[in-house]
């Protein structure tokens, strides 16, 4: 066994092999950019390397400081993780020339899948489905248009070299296909350094699906499958093992095909090959990861194996005790990805501080949560925008959900926007309850985009009666302030009236041994809690209902969020409620007038100029941060007043870009 | 018997009534609770003790003699706030539109006399029309009379005025010369002199909200410290607010029990300083992360943000916090930011509140706009305020604590107690590249040389340590330790007793 491991990466996927590999006794190396040099992952290693400059061209891709940092270390091996150089053949052929292990498969086998084509060719010969589609590389956007019409649209563009989404268009015009073609070249070029683009059809209503792979070149298992149909743009958002979807019969057939493959390349390591499943669980191959896959946490919780552990055994030259019979899929587990993005803003990327960083905690064999930040640390616009993973585990799919819902309420990010709220909506959406589930799953539940209304209307019970609570205890305490005229100290009442949002609930609060108990419409709701001030969860068990509050001061008010859902509260003596309903409704601000930046980033370009008149939907500018462009289009038909700012310019958060004419 | 008393019930409930039910109506149209509803509010349940109801006014021109209603315009007395006393005067715009007459001027100074006795604060809640025409010379006396009052109360009981309806002419220097102003969105204004004196005499065309509403008083006049947004908002604030003060300068803050450990670390501090020493970051994340319960009272927040001032509290008990903001013009000092910092630092030296000042400041902000405006003499104000204050005085250099502006911001020099620094700190004239373009100006011309230059500069200045070792930083500390050292050091303070020498009164660079 390897005595000193170096991890090719950073994040939280840096920092879970790092676990298994200390579980392991194996000491492990770090490697780290400018940006990350106060990192989790860097903290938590036995030792550190630096490797150069933030932007990860400069630093986590470059093949030469990595194998640099393994001789001054003496690592003996390196772990790739996924993204940057997990799927790169230069990378393992220096590595190996350097006399170092490389934790994943063999070059072959990353040779032959990580191109798409080949990889299709290969899938096809090994007897597994796949998709139809153009085998060749795409010249320019006309060859394209072609091949697309002669495929028949919809068709998909993709980076030959690509992943996780980039480099990745639906067209279904030829106008798409032409545009698609070159964002997907250009994205790939910036992202891989490889614009190489193909086209495939499109399959609608589908479903993806992956087959996880552990093979040691002589015994090759399917670990179960995975189910990743919910993906926004392509990124997967939620992940589950097993899938709602497929019957016993089809994942064997699945997982027999998938293991062929790995077979037909020699297959040594952990490794996914992603099928697409259509309606009637036909399932077409779409690629061989050849690497970790982020989701393979759900995996490792119904199967009971430790992944990483497996690949580093077989990279040692190790062989899997294991037989196909010894897999069994046990209960259910979930996955969230924790993005630092605004789902209130279109999902553009958020960056700054993590003033607060609290997440839920773990509890083996329940909840699980995968982080590669800390609280003070940087989401910087250098790297990918996943923050954490929240896995949970139940013995079905509905405790394993309803876990998941209470941990993304204890789950406490402050300083950065965060898509925790558009993820307790999905999983309150009637489809994903039931499991009907299509990689259009969010297109279509959000059709008009994500917004305060999508959030799961919840029981007012829950809010009022923390609320009511909180209050109650603020107020008994302030009754204890020093300097009081003695013999006329402040007495605490028990009437009062909740303020959620417009609507009034008058409530009885009382002080118990083990927290409160609040009288609201003829009932009685106890609520056991240890809440202190300044904690910014209120954990509690109301009825018998565990319960996870977060809750903010606002001045005299409360901002509660549970269940994905926001509400401020205001709890007022009745007297005090009947003069709120005096005061006069104020509308907000109208910044609709300006186009704001939504982010900070950089504007790259600005598409028109003052006195232009701008139909809905026209780009107006494109603004880039964490390596994304992000296109403001007009909201409604107008005219430019006013340009604030010229491309290049760096922009703050809501500043104004463009000013309409009213 | 009883029918003398069913009189006197029905004689207040008339009083009660102020002006009358369709005024009542307008009022509330307009946004705005009536003089005894905003009382309610404010004060604990039945606390309320109201004195002069039945006076009315003694004028008889204009017609007067048929226009009196108990109380004339303002409701007065004493309550408590969280088993607290104060005093208050509530001006009732639905009689004469709240207008200051004699009788009206005479009970307000009724309940300051008081409060003085008993030393308690004062509250008003203004809402007046102004002067009362109809009585002339006899209105001009009684603000006169009140001004007088806020003088001698002035550093003695704590004085708080809420705009809640306008506040014009010569009305508004009675709050002017109060402690603290906050006012109402959107339904109140203060201003010297209207519009339309304002249209006429330099024909700007200007609305009464632009002039001296809410947003221009807390934002670019700097007259107002806050605004709330609406009658009830403002009064549950300053509820909350009134927690923070002492009744008077002969006691200590109010003490409320607190769980939050004094010695509580907070490790994401140790991140708070960018790596780039030029990159800003929230000096509020500190405060917020220092003080009890993250729970942060400030002052004037729109108001010259790159000085944060504000209310916090320490084991429980008043700390005023004074801090540099290096999001907001680098933080440096000027005009605005001194005057705002003085201000609020002789109110804490004034009423036994200790002072935790927080420095990351690179100095005074340049230009011509500062110097015609007499930064000078504005900057020496919160030098003189923190010099004099005899209080607990605890200053943490986090970053940049150059030139002048380090010895201003409550150093060891200005009788500052406890001095800490981050290890980040840099103490020093000059940031190190200005320091080197003066000190080898003849190097000028070689940039490889300046470069070395400023890397040794920077080595041997900027840190805590040449500070440390002539012992005007008593100690450099962990930031996450921040407030354990700070809760120790002034838990060490708390008798803390030093006097100023005696003189009628300092002459401060006003």
């Amino acid at each position: 066994m390897f005595e000193k491991i170096l991890i090719a990466n950073r994040g939280e996927i840096a920092c879970r092999v790092i676990k298994t590999a200390r579980r392991m006794g194996i000491k492990t190396v770090a490697v780290f950019s400018d940006a990350d040099r106060d990192a989790l992952h860097v903290d938590m290693a036995d030792e550190r390397v630096h490797i150069g400059a933030s932007a990860s061209a400069q630093s986590y891709l470059v093949i030469d400081r990595l194998v640099q940092a393994c001789r001054d270390t003496g690592a003996q091996a390196v772990h790739p993780g996924y993204g940057f150089l997990s799927e790169n053949k230069a990378f393992q052929t220096a590595l190996t020339a350097a006399g170092v292990a490389f934790i994943g498969p063999e070059t072959r086998a990353i040779e032959a899948m990580g191109d798409k084509i080949e990889s299709k060719k290969l899938a096809a010969a090994a007897g597994v489905s796949t998709v139809p589609g153009h085998m060749g590389i795409i010249a320019d956007a006309d060859e394209a248009v072609a091949i697309a019409r002669s495929i028949g649209y919809p068709v998909m563009i993709k980076a030959s070299a690509g992943g996780g989404g980039k480099g990745m268009r639906v067209a279904r015009t030829d106008e798409e296909a032409r545009e698609g073609f070159l964002s997907a070249a250009n994205e790939a070029r910036s992202s891989f350094a490889d614009d190489r683009v193909f086209v495939e059809k499109f399959i609608e209503q589908p479903r993806h699906i992956e087959i996880q792979i552990l093979a040691d070149g002589e015994t090759f298992l399917y670990v179960g499958e995975r189910e990743c149909s919910i993906q926004r743009r392509h990124q997967k958002v939620i992940e589950e093992a097993p899938s709602p979807f497929l019957t016993p019969e089809v994942r064997k057939a699945m997982g027999e095909q998938a293991v062929a493959l790995a077979r037909a390349v020699d297959y040594k390591s952990a490794g996914t090959v992603e099928f697409i499943v259509d309606a009637n669980r036909n399932f077409y191959f779409l690629e061989m990861n050849t690497r970790l896959q982020v989701e393979h946490p759900v995996t490792e919780m119904v199967t009971g194996l430790d992944l990483v552990e497996w690949m580093i055994r077989i990279a040692a030259g190790e062989k899997l005790t294991l037989r196909q019979d010894d897999i069994r899929l046990n209960g259910w587990s979930l996955e969230c990805r924790i993005y630092a993005e605004d789902p209130f803003r279109n999902f553009l990327p958020s960056t700054g501080r993590l003033v607060r960083y609290i997440p839920p905690i773990e509890v083996p064999g329940q909840v699980r949560v995968d982080t590669g930040v800390q609280e003070g640390g940087e989401i910087s616009m250098f790297y990918d925008p996943m923050v954490a993973k929240l896995i949970t585990y139940g013995k079905d799919r509905r405790e394993a959900t309803s876990r998941m819902r209470r941990a993304l309420d204890s789950f406490y990010i402050r300083g950065i926007s965060h898509n925790i709220p558009f993820l307790a909506s999905l999983l309150s959406r009637e489809r994903f309850v039931e499991g009907r589930l299509t990689t259009n799953f969010i297109a279509e539940e959000y059709p008009n985009g994500f917004d305060a209304a999508h959030l799961p209307p919840d029981d007012p019970t829950v809010l009022v009666s923390v609320a009511a609570a909180v209050h109650h205890k603020v107020v008994a305490r302030n009754a204890k302030i020093s300097g009081q005229i003695k013999g006329h100290e402040k007495k605490v009442r028990e009437g009062w009236v909740v303020r959620l949002g417009d609507t009034a609930y008058p409530v009885k609060v009382r002080a118990t041994s083990g927290g409160h108990e609040v009288e609201m419409d003829d009932r009685l709701i106890a609520i056991t809690h240890a809440w202190d001030f300044g904690q910014p969860l209120f954990r509690a068990t109301i009825g018998d209902r565990p319960v996870v509050v977060q809750i903010e001061n606002r001045g005299v008010a409360y901002h509660l969020s549970h269940a994905g859902s926001q509400e401020t509260a205001l709890v007022l003596t009745p007297e005090a409620a009947h003069y709120a309903d005096l005061m006069p409704h104020k509308a907000p601000p109208d910044l609709s007038r300006f186009l704001l930046s939504p982010m900070p980033g950089l504007l790259v370009s600005l598409a028109v100029e003052e006195g232009a008149e701008i139909k809905a939907g026209e780009t107006l500018a494109v603004v880039e941060a964490m390596k994304m462009e992000n296109i403001l289009r007009a909201e409604r038909d107008g005219v430019v007043a006013r340009v604030h700012a010229r491309p290049g310019d760096s922009l703050a958060v809501d500043q104004k870009i463009l000013e309409f004419e009213v | 018997m009883h029918d003398i008393i069913r009189q006197l019930d029905a004689k207040r409930a008339a009083a009660r009534l102020g002006g009358g039910p369709r005024r009542i109506d307008n009022q509330h149209a307009k946004g705005k609770l009536t003089a005894r509803e905003r009382i309610d509010l404010l004060l604990d349940p039945g606390s309320f003790e109201e004195w002069d109801t039945f006076v009315e006014h003694r004028c008889n021109e204009f017609g007067m003699d048929e226009n009196r209603i108990p109380g004339d315009g303002v409701v007065v007395g004493h309550g408590t706030i969280n088993g607290r006393l104060v005093f208050l005067f509530s001006q009732d715009f639905t009689v004469l539109g709240g207008s200051l007459s004699e009788t009206h001027a005479i009970k307000i100074c009724k309940i300051m006399d008081k409060a003085m006795a008993v030393g308690a604060p004062v509250i008003g809640l203004n809402d007046s029309g102004g002067a009362r025409i109809q009585e002339g010379v006899d209105s001009l006396a009684g603000y006169a009379e009140v001004f007088q009052r806020n003088v001698m109360a002035s550093g003695v009981i704590p004085q708080i005025s809420m705009i809640m309806g306008p506040c014009a002419g010569g009305a508004v220097y009675s709050p002017a010369m109060t402690d603290y102003i906050f006012m109402v969105e959107d339904s109140s204004y203060m201003f010297v002199t209207g519009p339309d004196v304002v249209k006429t005499v330099t024909h700007e065309q200007v609305t009464a909200e632009e002039l001296g509403g809410a947003i221009t008083h807390t934002s670019k006049s700097g007259v107002a410290d806050l605004s709330f947004e609406n009658d009830v908002h403002a009064l549950l604030q300053l509820r909350r607010f009134m927690d923070f003060l002492p009744s008077s300068n002969k006691e200590k803050p109010p003490v409320r029990p607190t769980n939050d450990p004094w010695d509580r670390l907070d490790y994401s501090l140790d991140s708070l300083i960018p790596n780039n020493p030029n990159k800003p970051y929230d000096m509020k994340e500190l405060i917020e992360k220092v003080v009890d319960e993250g729970d942060f009272f400030e002052i004037a927040p729109n108001y010259a943000g790159n000085l944060i001032t504000g209310f916090g509290r320490m084991e429980g008990s008043t700390v005023g916090f004074v801090a540099n903001q290096p999001m907001v013009l680098a933080g440096c000092l000027d005009i605005d930011s001194a005057r705002k910092g003085a201000r609020f630092v002789r109110f804490c030296d004034a009423f036994n509140i200790p002072i935790v000042t927080f420095v990351d400041v690179p100095g005074f902000l340049p230009g011509t706009a500062q110097e015609y405006g007499g930064i000078i003499k504005h900057g020496a104000k919160l030098l003189y305020a923190f010099a004099e204050a005899t209080v607990p005085k605890v200053t943490v250099i986090t970053r940049k604590a150059y030139g002048g502006a380090y010895d201003v911001m409550s150093s060891k020099h200005l009788r500052g107690d406890v001095n800490y620094a981050w290890p980040s700190a840099e103490i020093a004239v000059m940031g190190p590249k200005g320091a080197v373009e003066i000190i080898f100006r003849q190097d000028m011309s070689d940039p490889e040389k300046i470069a070395q230059r400023t890397e040794e500069y920077r080595q041997l200045f900027a840190n805590p340590f040449v500070a440390g070792s002539r012992g005007f930083i008593d100690e450099v500390i962990m930031p996450y330790g921040t407030r354990k050292r700070v809760c120790r050091s002034l838990a060490m303070l708390r008798n803390k007793d030093i006097k100023n020498p005696w003189r009628k009164h300092g002459n401060i660079p006003l």
